[in-house]
C-alpha cells in the first residue's frame, strides 16, 4: 500500500500495547486505515482527538516517534480475474511470487444483503460422501463448518469437497494454517488442475495472529465479486475460525473490554455471524457457500467459539474415528446440515428423508445396544442385528472414502435394510418400503 | 415529550457506541441523527453524562469523524401503526425491506413502513355525539380478511366527543376519517395513522385477566401435554440443532391465531428467506387464505446492526399489542431472546458498565420479566377481548440451562418447552422433552374448567396419566439399563413399551408431512384416547423377547395413521388391522 504525498504524518504516538497503538490526530474517520512505520494499522476507537490503532502485524519495535500515515479509507481489496490461480496475505499482497494485480478497489467487510433480496437456497451441492450428501446434504448459500479435533483430517475432507462439488470459484482463506497446510492445499489444488478456478488468502502461522483478522474479509469479498458481478457460485473455505476468533480475543484484551464466556469478547456471536452470514443465494444466479473449520479442544462443543458458531451456522460436520472399521466417519448423531429440507426428496429421490431418518435411528439402536454389551447384557437378537448392521452402515455409508452418488447410496441403505431387519423395524411409510424393499 | 431537539457534535466512537457532546436537553431513550456525508444515521440515547449523550448507533459507524454534527428528534425510537403492517417484512426499527433499491443494506436508508397511496375501504363504526377514549373504535377498514379498527390514538389522555366521522368510502391512510373534541372545546383530525414509542407498553384496555382459552398449535407435544393459552408466555430454550426453529416455524404456520409476528432477532437470514418464500404460498386452514395475509415478519438477521437487534423486539410487540386493541388474538414469536440480551451485553460492555453474571447487564432479569408481562388476554373498554401470545426462544451457550438468560426467562414465562441434545440425537422430533417441560396453565382452574367445558371432562385426568405413563416409563429404561433385559421382571419391558407408545405416536411428530405436522385438537383427543386404551390392555407375553416386536408392530400402524388425513378410508384401514393386531395378542 503506497503512501500519497499530501498525506499528512504523524509522529507522536502516546501509549502502545502488543496490539494497539495511540496517538493524537484529528480528523480521523472510524475503521480508516492507516501506516504505522509501515505496518497495516485500522482505527478501532476514536476519544475526542485520542485514536486508538489496531497494528495487524504487531507492534514489536514500534517506537513512539514512529511514522503514522491515515490513508481516509476503510480496508480494500483489488477485485478482478487476476485473483484467480493466485495466494494473497491478508492485506492482498501476492504471497507467491507472482505480480501485483489490477482491479477495482472494494471496501472489504462491506454491508450486508437485504433479506428480501435473498433467495432461498435450493441447488444441492454433491460431494460423493454419504456422510455428507445422505445424511447432512448441503446446498449452496449454505454455511456450514466442520467440528473437528486438531488431530483429524479436516484440511483434507474439506479441500476434498471443494475439488468433488461442481463450483465455479473457489476461495480459500486460510488462518493461522502451518506452512505444510498451505503447501498442502497449494500442491493439492495444483495438482487436481484446478487452481485456475482458486483464489487463497492466507495468512500463516509465521506471521502474527493478529494479521488473521483481515482473511475471511478479503476471502468474502473476492467471493461476493465473483458471485455478484460474475453470477458464480462460489465456495468459499474458512480454516481455521478458532484461530480467528482467538485472534479478535487479543485484541479486546488489549482494548481493555470486559471478557465474556470463555475469555472471548461479549461480541463474538456478531462477529462470527458478520462473516457467515455473507453465505447467500443471490437472485440472479451468484451464490456463496461457506465451508468452515471450527478446531475443538477435546471434543467440548460448549466452548464459546464452536457454541457460537454453532447457532451461526446451518449445521455442522463432526468427524469422527471409527474404532470397529478403522476409518473416519461423519457422525450422524452429532453432524446436522439445517438446509437439507429443501432439497432431500425434492432435488434427490423421494424415500430419501425416511431412509436417511430410518437408518440413523437403527445406527442409534446399535450405540444402545452396544452399551449393553459393555455391561455385560446379554443381547436380544434385535440387539445383535443392530450391531452388525452398525459395522456395515459405518463401512458402506459413514466412512469419508465413500465415494459414489445419492441414488446408490439410498440403494446401499435399503440393501442394509433388508440385509438385517423386516420391514416393520423400519418405521417408513408403508407406500415407500413397498417401492423401494430390496 | 415534544420538545425542541438539541443539537450536538461526535466526540468519541468505539464500534456502534458514540459519545456526543450536546447543547440543550436530551432525554434518556431519546432518537438523535448523526448526519454523515450526507446520510443520517439513526440512534438512540442511551446514557447521559453531564452534557455528553452516549448513544448507540443503529448502523455502521464506519468512516465517522469527530466533529459530525448531530440533532437530536425530541422523541424515543417510534413505531407507525396503520393499515398495512400485515403481510410486511420489517426491519428492526419498523421499515420496510421490500421498499429498499439494491440487494445490499444501504446505510441511513428509512423506508417508509406503510402506503400512502393504498386506498382502503373505510367503515365508520362511531355516530357523532358518541363519548370516546384512546384506543376506541371509530370505524374499520379490511386489511387483508381482518377487521382492522381505525382507533382513537393510543397517547390521547382524557375523553373526547365524536364530531364528525367520515361516511363508508375509499380513503388513504393520511386522510382524516374522524374530528374529535377534547372537554375544552379543541377538535382534533383522526387519520388512520398514529405513532407509538416502542419501550411503553400499550396500556389502554380495562383489565387483564389471567388466561383461560388454549391457544392451538397443532403440535401434539405442546397442545395435549403442555397447553399454551390465549395471552400466554413460554419459552423454548434448546442447544443448537435441537430443532427450535423448526419448532417456532411449525407454530407459526399452524397456530390458531389471527395475527402471527415473527420477530427473526438476530438469527439466521436464510430462516428469514424460508418464511418470505414458503408463506405466500402456503394456506392458512382456518380461512383458506395464504399464511402470508396474516403475518408480519420483522427481520434484524445477525449481520444486521446489534443496536437495532435490541429494538426489533420491542417493535414487534408494540405491533402485537396495536392489534390485540381491536379485539384480536396475536402470536408473537421471537427467535431468539437470548441474541436481543447479547445485544444488551454488548452495549453494556461498550458503556463500561460493572459487569453481571457472563458480563451480561446486571438489570437482565428485570428487562426480561418486563417484557414478558407485556403480552396478556384483555378485556378492551367496549367488553370485547384480545390477546398477545408469547413464545420466545432461548439459545443458551453451551446448551447450559443455568446460564442467566435462561434463568431469568424461566422466572418470566409459563411454559417452559425443553428442547434435548439427546432426543434430537435419536431423531425423536420434535425435540421437546415432556417431562422437562412444563405448562403452568394445566394447573390454572381457569383452564381446567376450560378443557372440562371444551375438550372433554376427563381431559385433563388423561394427560396427567399421559405423563405419568412417561414418567414410569423413564424410571423403568433406567432400571433395565443397570439390571440388564433378563434381571428385570417382565412387566418392567411392557412398563417401558407403554411409554415408548406415548413417545412416538403422541409425543413425536414430522414437521415435514403434510397432514402429520399439524393435529387438529379433535384428533389429538381421539389419538391419546386411543393410546391410553392400549396402554391399559393387559397383553400376555410368555417372554420379554416378544415385548419389542410386538409393540414395535403396533407403534408402526399408529404412525401409519399419523401419516393418513384423519378418519379416512385408509386410516380406517390402519385401524382394522390394529384391532385385529391386539387381538391376536389376547388369543395367543
Amino acid at each position: 500500500m503506497e503512501k500519497k504525498a499530501f498525506q499528512k504524518v504523524y509522529t507522536k504516538i502516546k501509549n502502545i500495547t502488543k496490539a494497539t497503538c495511540t496517538l493524537n490526530v484529528s480528523g480521523v474517520g472510524n475503521e480508516e486505515i492507516a501506516l504505522v512505520q509501515g505496518r497495516m494499522a485500522q482505527v478501532v476507537k476514536i476519544v475526542g482527538e485520542e485514536v486508538t490503532l489496531q497494528v495487524f502485524a504487531g507492534t514489536e519495535g514500534i517506537s513512539t516517534d514512529a511514522e503514522v500515515v491515515f490513508l481516509g479509507e476503510a480496508p480494500t481489496i483489488k477485485v478482478s480475474d487476476q485473483l484467480c490461480g493466485r495466494f494473497f496475505n491478508g492485506f492482498g499482497d501476492p504471497i507467491d511470487g507472482g505480480p501485483n494485480i489490477d482491479g477495482e478497489k472494494r471496501e472489504i467487510g462491506g454491508p450486508s444483503v437485504n433479506p428480501v433480496r435473498r433467495k432461498q437456497p435450493s441447488e444441492l451441492i454433491a460431494t460423493g460422501i454419504a456422510g455428507i450428501d445422505l445424511n447432512n446434504t448441503l446446498v449452496s448459500g449454505q454455511k456450514i463448518p466442520f467440528f473437528a479435533d486438531p488431530d483429524q483430517p479436516f484440511n483434507e475432507v474439506m479441500a476434498n469437497v471443494a475439488l468433488r462439488a461442481k463450483a465455479d470459484r473457489i476461495v480459500l482463506g486460510g488462518m493461522g494454517l502451518t506452512n505444510d497446510d498451505y503447501l498442502y492445499f497449494k500442491n493439492l489444488f495444483d495438482a487436481a488442475g484446478a487452481l485456475d478456478k482458486i483464489v487463497s488468502f492466507v495468512n500463516t502461522t509465521m506471521q502474527p495472529p493478529v494479521q488473521r483478522l483481515l482473511i475471511p474479509d478479503m476471502a468474502l469479498s473476492a467471493a461476493e465479486y465473483f458471485a455478484v458481478d460474475k453470477n458464480e457460485d462460489v465456495l468459499v473455505l474458512l480454516t481455521d475460525m478458532t484461530l480467528y476468533a482467538d485472534a479478535l480475543s487479543i485484541v479486546s484484551n488489549r482494548m481493555d473490554q470486559i471478557p465474556s464466556k470463555d475469555s472471548m469478547p461479549g461480541s463474538l456471536y456478531s462477529d462470527l455471524a458478520k462473516l457467515y452470514e455473507k453465505a447467500v443465494q443471490f437472485p440472479e444466479g451468484g451464490s456463496i457457500t461457506i465451508v468452515a473449520v471450527t478446531t475443538l479442544s477435546g471434543g467440548d462443543i460448549t466452548h464459546a467459539i464452536p457454541d457460537n458458531t454453532g447457532y451461526i451456522t446451518e449445521g455442522q460436520l463432526f468427524l469422527r474415528k471409527d474404532v470397529e472399521i478403522g476409518k473416519v466417519i461423519v457422525d450422524p448423531f452429532r453432524s446436522l446440515s439445517r438446509l437439507k429440507q429443501l432439497v432431500i426428496g425434492k432435488k434427490t429421490r423421494e424415500d430419501h428423508p425416511q431412509v436417511m431418518n430410518a437408518a440413523i435411528r437403527l445406527y442409534s439402536d446399535a450405540a444402545n445396544a452396544r452399551t449393553k454389551m459393555e455391561n455385560g447384557f446379554d443381547l436380544t437378537d434385535y440387539d445383535q442385528r443392530t450391531l452388525d448392521y452398525a459395522k456395515d452402515y459405518s463401512e458402506k455409508l459413514l466412512a469419508i472414502d465413500v465415494n459414489v452418488d445419492i441414488d446408490e447410496m439410498l440403494s446401499t441403505a435399503w440393501k442394509l435394510f433388508a440385509k438385517y431387519f423386516s420391514k416393520e423395524e423400519l418405521g417408513i411409510k408403508e407406500n415407500l418400503v413397498n417401492k423401494y424393499w430390496e | 415529550m415534544n420538545k425542541k431537539g438539541a443539537i450536538g457534535k461526535v466526540y468519541s466512537i468505539v464500534a456502534n457506541l458514540v459519545v456526543v457532546k450536546f447543547e440543550g436537553a436530551v432525554s434518556q431513550n431519546e432518537i438523535a441523527f448523526i448526519k454523515l456525508d450526507g446520510v443520517d444515521l439513526m440512534a438512540e440515547v442511551i446514557k447521559v453524562v453531564g452534557d455528553f449523550a452516549y448513544v448507540q448507533v443503529f448502523e455502521s459507524t464506519r468512516g465517522l469523524k469527530p466533529g459530525t454534527e448531530v440533532s437530536f428528534e425530541g422523541h424515543m425510537l417510534e413505531v407507525t401503526l396503520g393499515p398495512g403492517i400485515l403481510s410486511k417484512n420489517y426491519d428492526g426499527l419498523q421499515n420496510d425491506l421490500d421498499k429498499m433499491d439494491g440487494i445490499f443494506l444501504k446505510r441511513g436508508n428509512y423506508t417508509n413502513p406503510l402506503d400512502d397511496d393504498k386506498e382502503w375501504d373505510f367503515t365508520p363504526l362511531a355516530e357523532v355525539g358518541d363519548k370516546v377514549a384512546a384506543a376506541d373504535w371509530l370505524g374499520s377498514v379490511i386489511e387483508n380478511w381482518l377487521n382492522h379498527k381505525i382507533m382513537v390514538p393510543f397517547k390521547f389522555e382524557g375523553k373526547y366527543t365524536v364530531k364528525s366521522v367520515v361516511p363508508e368510502g375509499k380513503y388513504k391512510i393520511n386522510d382524516t376519517i374522524a374530528i374529535i373534541t377534547d372537554e375544552k372545546g379543541n377538535d382534533y383530525n383522526i387519520t388512520m395513522v398514529q405513532k407509538w414509542p416502542v419501550k411503553k407498553a400499550i396500556e389502554v384496555f380495562k383489565s387483564k385477566p389471567r388466561p383461560m382459552i388454549q391457544l392451538e398449535t397443532g403440535v401434539r407435544v405442546i397442545d395435549t401435554l403442555n397447553p399454551i393459552l390465549e395471552g400466554g408466555t413460554g419459552f423454548i430454550p434448546g442447544p443448537f440443532g435441537t430443532g427450535k426453529t423448526v419448532l417456532q416455524h411449525a407454530i407459526s404456520k399452524q397456530a390458531a391465531a389471527d395475527v402471527i409476528i415473527v420477530a427473526a432477532c438476530g438469527e439466521r437470514a436464510n430462516e428469514v428467506v424460508e418464511i418470505f418464500s414458503e408463506f405466500p404460498e402456503l394456506d392458512d386452514p382456518r380461512t383458506g387464505r395464504k399464511l402470508i395475509e396474516r403475518t408480519t415478519i420483522i427481520a434484524n438477521t445477525s449481520n444486521m446492526p446489534v443496536a437495532a437487534r435490541e429494538a426489533s423486539v420491542y417493535t414487534a410487540m408494540t405491533l402485537g399489542e396495536y392489534y390485540r386493541a381491536m379485539g384480536l388474538k396475536v402470536l408473537l414469536l421471537a427467535d431468539s431472546t437470548s441474541r436481543w440480551a447479547q445485544a444488551l451485553r454488548e452495549m453494556s460492555n461498550r458503556l463500561e458498565e460493572l459487569p453481571g453474571p457472563d458480563a451480561f447487564p446486571m438489570d437482565i432479569s428485570a428487562i426480561i420479566a418486563a417484557f414478558y408481562a407485556r403480552a396478556g388476554y384483555v378485556y378492551l373498554n367496549n367488553g370485547e377481548t384480545g390477546s398477545v401470545t408469547f413464545i420466545g426462544t432461548v439459545s443458551p451457550a453451551g446448551g447450559n440451562l443455568k446460564e442467566p438468560v435462561t434463568e431469568s426467562t424461566k422466572k418470566a414465562a409459563r411454559c417452559f418447552y425443553a428442547l434435548s441434545q439427546e432426543r434430537a440425537d435419536s431423531k425423536r422430533y420434535p425435540a421437546i422433552d415432556a417431562l422437562d417441560s412444563y405448562s403452568k396453565y394445566l394447573d390454572y382452574p381457569e383452564f381446567v374448567k376450560y378443557a372440562y367445558e371444551n375438550i372433554s371432562d376427563t381431559w385433563i385426568d388423561k394427560v396427567h396419566e399421559a405423563r405419568n405413563i412417561l414418567i414410569r416409563g423413564k424410571e423403568t429404561y433406567e432400571q433395565i439399563n443397570i439390571l440388564g433385559d433378563d434381571g428385570v421382571p417382565l412387566e418392567y419391558h411392557k412398563i417401558f413399551w407403554r411409554s415408548e407408545l406415548v413417545d412416538f405416536i403422541i409425543l413425536q411428530q414430522d414437521a415435514f408431512d403434510n397432514i402429520d405436522a399439524n393435529t387438529s385438537m379433535d384428533r389429538q383427543e381421539y389419538m391419546l384416547d386411543l393410546v391410553l386404551d392400549i396402554v391399559r390392555k393387559d397383553f400376555n407375553f410368555s417372554s420379554y423377547e416378544e415385548v419389542n416386536p410386538y409393540y414395535k408392530k403396533i407403534i408402526n400402524i399408529l404412525k401409519q395413521m399419523n401419516y393418513s388425513d384423519f378418519k379416512s378410508d385408509k386410516f380406517n384401514s390402519y385401524y382394522k388391522s390394529l384391532e385385529t393386531t391386539i387381538a391376536e395378542r389376547f388369543d395367543a
